[in-house]
């Protein structure tokens, strides 16, 4: 029998994944799937779409809704779900402030990134989902490196990196005790070139703003932030205000997501830039510089 | 890098699953540094970062081990305390490293890397020759059933890369590994992670040595074998109901695969009803396939309506495995804090199934440094690994481990914390 029977390294991220999804919708009562509008989980839902085809989802969409959002991401949110059927659930960032469950960050180096934990958990608690699907990757951070595909979380929500569950072959363990949920990521093994390719292989529709583009930017310890309303500029910086033709690598919180300069306006323009880039995609991240170990020490308090 | 970008080039790609094991300070940090270093998955921030962080240390030069060790603990005690899962890719290949660490947990990390790895490097200090711990790592390997190992012999530039002590240690494991008969092939190759030889580039340093560099055979060694496609398995993982007028009568059962080739007209066999079916079509979002085969994931519909449920397996009428409530099996201990001893109560995790599990008999630990059976300890704590009998609440469809990895393992799980206590690998 001389018949190869391989696949591609993509289908097989494919494959996994997709038996990752079908995995939590089996073993858990309620589960969630974090939407950002990041180019991350828009791939983990096209997936979970494949997963459970010509079924719709077995779960909801959640997005966590800082209120900073670029007007292209809410857009495309609404677009993408009604196209896929799908129940969206918003966590408001902006509900939990006027909640007075947590304070707003003030002055130019406010951001509601932090507060975006809160809104979380605390949507995670009011649905009672008690397993939330993420689009991490560990290539992208060290502390992600470390994170399992089924990670556990007590009742406060808090991760133990130190005495996380092994996990082998393909035998996932989501028992929890009542109050403790599941963070799962099917996209752990993928890298950054992964999902490029795949977006590209499966023709998936982007945000605009992962395109080249023109708007106005500042440049803040190094890294390009768009003008929005949402960040209160210094004074110099309103004098270096000008059009720059940027696209973003991540997208997040508009107070805290750094452009690139770009001309890459399609798909294999921006892949030729993924792949000569000599920067991590979460270099453009200002949440990411505050300490060496920011991440995890995030994520240990339940962030994403 | 650059390189991989070319679409038909990337879409092209196989992919490798390795681990690394050797004991503490024998380089393992520093060769998966230098690996992502040189085939420059390490971006500039990264390296900087790095760079920053080992020279706040006092390190003479770039600590490539910070590359890795990423958990604030680790970078405090400088030494690697979880499996961490890196990634590489050239133009042939991606590769998903688990690097093991040593310590404590080392036994059961390594067994957590090692059971989805293709490959395993085996780290050994030129200047310490093979020891205990080489052993136990080649043990490990073997029991995991990993096919492909790498005898990588590391730090040669502080043996003057002399050749003499290289063979010797290669002679050294070649006895020792004639007893693990799950390995298909050793390559041996000597190295200085740290400094580079051998290891992406040919070494300057050793003429003498006139095999590949670990990043080559990496990127060729061929693994096409590794799988069971003999043994058709479809371990039933969610059954997909549309509910919808055109999707009426559509019920899918889906799954990935676990061996063997299914292809449309298939005579099937539902266990453990024992029902028989055959196959209408496989079904993906993509269109339908004419065949399946490990590891993909798709969903089949049968001709007839039979009761099919999560945990079932439809495997083919020519050697379907026999439902058995008595199984024996290796496994490694992995609870810190809980022993195993006889009749014991487990909830056993196999395939797409839980069942309740009783520890029937304790038969043997294996002291993993000589490779003797203990039968006067039977005790398990931490890291331990042997064999016991298990009976089960339900028949488990399963093949041994040696014949299949995913219908052949299964895990144990504490009934009090949920914790993972447990690997096991059927004999
Ligand atoms: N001279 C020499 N030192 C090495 C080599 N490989 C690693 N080292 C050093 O050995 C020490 C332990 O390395 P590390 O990668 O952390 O080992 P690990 O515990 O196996 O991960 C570090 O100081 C390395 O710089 C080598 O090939 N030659
Ligand atoms: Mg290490």
């Amino acid at each position: 029998m001389h018949q190869d029977y391989s696949i591609t390294h993509l289908k097989q991220l494919e494959s996994e994944a997709i038996y990752i999804l079908r995995e939590t919708a089996a073993q858990f009562e309620k589960p969630v799937l974090l939407f950002s509008g990041g180019k991350d989980s828009i791939v983990m839902a096209h997936l979970a779409k494949k997963a459970f085809y010509p079924a719709r989802l077995p779960f909801p969409l959640m997005h966590v809704d800082t209120g900073h959002n670029f007007p292209e991401t809410m857009e495309y949110r609404d677009r993408f779900i009604a196209e896929l059927g799908a129940e969206l659930v918003v966590a408001s960032v902006q509900d939990a402030i006027d909640a007075g469950k947590v304070k707003e960050e003030t002055g130019p180096h406010a951001s509601r990134n932090g507060l975006q934990t809160v809104a979380l958990l605390d949507g995670l608690e009011e649905g009672k989902y008690d397993a939330a699907l993420g689009g991490g990757r560990r290539d992208e951070e060290k502390a992600r490196a470390k994170e399992r595909f089924f990670s556990h979380r007590d009742a406060f929500g808090q991760w133990d990196p130190k005495n996380q569950r092994p996990e082998l072959w393909n035998i996932f363990n989501g028992r929890k005790h009542h109050g403790e949920h599941f963070r799962v990521f099917p996209l752990s093994n993928w890298t950054e070139m992964d999902i490029w390719q795949y977006i590209k292989l499966e023709e998936i529709d982007l945000p605009s703003l992962y395109f080249s583009h023109e708007r106005p930017c500042f440049v803040r310890n190094g890294v390009i932030m768009a003008v929005t309303d949402f960040i209160e500029l210094l004074p110099n910086e309103t004098a270096q205000v000008k059009n720059m033709r940027i696209r973003f690598r991540t997208i997040g919180d508009a107070t805290c997501t750094g452009a690139a300069l770009s001309d890459a306006a399609d798909l294999d323009a921006i892949i030729g830039e993924v792949a000569a880039a000599r920067q991590t995609e979460r270099g453009t991240r200002a949440d990411d510089k505050r300490s060496e170990t920011a991440m995890e020490d995030r994520k240990k308090e339940g962030y994403f | 890098m650059t390189e991989t970008n070319t679409a038909a080039g990337y879409l092209d790609m196989d992919l490798l699953r390795f681990t690394t094991a050797g004991s503490v300070d024998d380089g393992k940090s520093t060769l998966i540094g230098r690996l992502l270093y040189d085939s420059k998955a390490i971006f500039e921030d990264q390296l900087e970062a790095v760079e920053k962080s080992s020279k706040s240390r006092g390190d003479e030069n770039v600590n490539l081990a910070l590359l890795t060790d990423g958990l604030r603990s680790e970078r405090e005690q400088g030494i690697t305390i979880d499996v961490a899962y890196r990634y590489f890719a050239t133009p042939k290949r991606k590769f998903i490293i688990a690097d093991t660490p040593g310590h404590t947990q080392y036994t059961r990390n390594m067994v957590t890397g090692a059971s989805t790895a293709n490959l395993a490097i085996l780290l050994v200090d030129a200047r310490k020759g093979i020891i205990e711990q080489t052993c136990r790592h080649a043990f490990i390997a073997n029991l995991l059933r990993i096919q492909h190992v790498v005898v990588c012999v590391n730090k040669m530039d502080l043996v003057d890369w002399d050749e003499g002590t290289y063979n010797a240690i290669v002679e050294d494991f070649k006895k020792f590994a004639s007893r693990l008969d799950n390995i298909v092939e050793v390559t041996f190759i000597p190295a200085s992670a740290l400094l580079g030889d051998n290891i992406v580039d040919k070494s300057s340093n050793m003429p003498w040595y006139q095999g590949p560099t670990l990043l080559y055979h990496l990127e060729t060694v061929y693994i096409g074998g590794d799988e069971n496609h003999i043994d058709a398995r479809f371990p039933v993982q969610w059954v997909i109901r549309p509910h919808s007028d055109k999707w009426h009568d559509f019920r899918g059962f889906a799954g990935r695969i676990a061996g063997g080739v299914f292809k449309p007209g298939d005579k099937v066999k539902v266990l453990p009803s024992g029902f028989e079916s055959t196959i209408k079509g496989i079904h993906t979002m993509d269109g339908e396939l004419k065949e399946a085969f490990a590891p993909m994931s798709v969903a089949l519909t049968l001709d007839d309506e039979i009761d099919i449920s999560r945990g079932d397996m439809l495997v083919k009428l020519n050697n379907p495995p026999q439902p058995k409530q008595d199984v024996e099996a290796m496994i490694c201990w992995f609870s810190a804090d809980k022993k195993l001893a006889g009749r014991g109560k487990y909830i056993l995790r196999h395939t797409e199934k839980e069942v309740k599990a009783l520890i029937h008999e304790v038969r043997y630990k294996v002291n993993i440094n000589t490779l003797r059976k203990i039968e006067d300890d039977l005790v398990f704590s931490h890291n331990d690994i042997g064999r016991i009998s298990i009976r089960t609440s339900a028949p488990l469809i399963a093949d041994s481990y040696r014949r299949n990895r995913i219908t052949g393992s299964f895990v144990l799980i504490d009934e009090q914390n949920n914790e993972t206590v447990a690997a096991g690998m059927i004999i």
